[in-house]
């Protein structure tokens, strides 16, 4: 989901079946992975952020790569391309992943839904950026599977933890009680078919709802008629994902970053570690076994400074040890904040860095991952993870 | 001369007596969004027109401000060290970032006067 990932822009930006409810809304809009997205409404970024830590926002996504993956084995046949357990992954259940190069580095990271019905299909969300390299690599890899993508549907986040309470008096058939964080259902809306899935980006509870192009607009409209959902632009998801210590493709993760490196070695499952079959193995068992060279930590720069991507960090003998790939403001904790990768012996909460901005030296703490707590929905006992 | 004058970065500079009160316009402050952080130089410092002068820090990315005139750094506005949002919300006034002693008088005449900063905003749509 990066700028630098972006299709030639020779061509116009694309535009979501959103852009005139945006632009009613007085959103600044900003090119992003080949369309034209809101960065921010009149509220402003600060807001934006505020409102969905503490109500319910909502984010077009629509630039994200929305495909089904369907045919016998489909399952068990992206496993040669994950590192995620897929095959043993439950109906109606979501798991994240990364798509896998031949040495192990991140081609793009994604989301896996076992969708429902007799016919065994995935449904896979992947970044914009991303999706036609994705979409070609699962066409390549897997040509015993059909993989369509589905280009008729827009996809909304709303995010919050008074996400439930809104999407409730939208969908009110919808058990939202019996669905945990992770889960996937279908539900429908004006004689249309939406995929609801309880998964988000922000940290908080919250849903991302695929809905057919021409009923974006109603299924927007209706939500942002509750009083407690407001809109927010990239510039609150950028924020928002960097507090909750999530990865942003393009930056955080790459083809040079392993996902055992990034800290997303909990993806993999307990059968992928011991059986590998997936791209990378060799160089992802022995990450496990022995730790990675290097560790994608949380940041936190002394001062009222905000620290950007590529700032070099040093240990305190000189020596450059890692570097920031996201770095920004926190709403939440009024303060500078960032992640990056370091030498895994700098990899400590507590250890103390230095870095520069502006020829001047900053210290910058390591600290652990995420700068505020998850708050997702465990289900009414806890007891669904799978 | 009296009222503000406009660079094509969309500063101002007010000036009274010998003295130039520098800020950034409302456009500017709405292009940036929301600020987090001003970077200030320290009073005393002397400046050459289009010398970086300032650094304004929004929640996305940090935005250099040019010195509009030359001068000697008089003061700073030290209230945006705790409340660097005031140049969000009075970019004109309480959030103004610093006084300039003016070197030479006749830089002034090389920026825009209101109307023809007005003019320059449509120009650019």
């Amino acid at each position: 989901m990066s700028e630098s990932h972006a299709p030639p822009t020779s061509t116009m930006p694309e535009k979501t079946p959103l852009d005139a409810l945006h632009r009613a809304l007085g959103a600044r809009m900003t090119p992003f992975a080949g369309y034209e997205l809101p960065l921010h409404y009149p509220a402003g970024v600060v807001a934006e952020h505020s409102h969905t830590r503490e109500k319910a926002s909502l984010f077009d996504v629509s630039h994200m790569g929305q495909s089904i993956l369907g045919g016998r084995g489909a399952a068990e046949r992206i496993e040669s391309l994950v590192p995620a357990a897929i095959a043993d992954l439950h109906t109606e259940r979501t798991r994240y992943s990364q798509l896998l190069a031949e040495d192990g580095g991140v081609l793009d990271d994604l989301m896996i839904t076992r969708l429902p019905g007799r016919d065994e299909r995935l449904l896979l969300i992947v970044n914009a950026a991303a999706k036609q390299q994705d979409f070609a690599l699962l066409r390549q890899q897997l040509p015993q599977l059909g993989l369509s993508v589905l280009s008729g549907r827009a996809l909304i986040a709303l995010q919050g933890p008074r996400a439930a309470a809104a999407l409730a008096t939208v969908l009110q058939e919808l058990d939202l009680e019996s669905m945990p964080f992770m889960g996937w259902r279908a539900a429908e809306f004006r004689g249309a078919g939406l995929f609801v899935s309880r998964s988000g980006y922000t940290g908080e509870d919250g849903f991302e709802i695929s809905v057919p192009n021409h009923l974006a607009e109603p299924l927007a409209e209706a939500l942002l008629a509750h009083p407690d959902v407001a809109p927010a632009g990239l510039a609150a998801r950028d924020s928002l994902r960097l507090e909750a210590g999530l990865c942003l493709y393009g930056h955080d993760l790459d083809a040079t970053t392993d996902p055992v490196e990034a800290g997303l070695a909990w993806s993999i499952g307990k059968r992928r570690r011991e059986q590998g079959g997936f791209p990378g193995y060799e160089r992802i068992r022995a990450a496990l076994e022995h730790g990675p060279a290097r560790l994608r930590v949380g940041l936190l720069p002394a001062g009222r400074a905000p620290l950007r991507e590529g700032a070099a960090l040093a240990a305190p003998d000189g020596r450059i040890i890692g570097r920031i790939t996201s770095g920004g403001y926190s709403p939440t904790l009024s303060r500078p904040i960032a992640m990056g990768y370091v030498e895994s012996g700098f990899a400590t909460p507590g250890v103390t860095l230095e870095s520069r901005l502006r020829d001047k030296p900053v210290a910058v703490e390591v600290t652990s991952l995420p700068f505020v707590p998850h708050r997702f929905f465990r289900g009414p006992a806890g007891k669904d993870r799978s | 001369m009296s009222g503000e004058r406009y660079t094509k970065d969309h500063d101002f500079v007010r000036v009274e007596d010998d003295v130039a009160i520098v800020g950034i316009t409302d456009f500017a402050q709405s292009q940036l969004g929301d600020i987090v952080f001003v970077e200030l130089p320290s009073p005393g410092r002397r400046v050459a027109k289009g010398e970086q002068l300032a650094t304004i820090e929004s929640v996305k990315a940090a935005s250099e401000i040019y010195a509009p005139i030359s001068g000697e750094v008089v003061a700073i506005n030290d209230r945006l060290e705790s409340s660097p949002d005031l140049v969000n919300k009075e970019p004109l006034g309480e959030g103004w970032l610093l006084t300039l002693r003016v070197d030479d008088a006749s830089e002034l005449e090389d920026l825009m006067d209101e109307d023809a900063y007005r003019a320059f905003l449509e120009s650019e749509g």
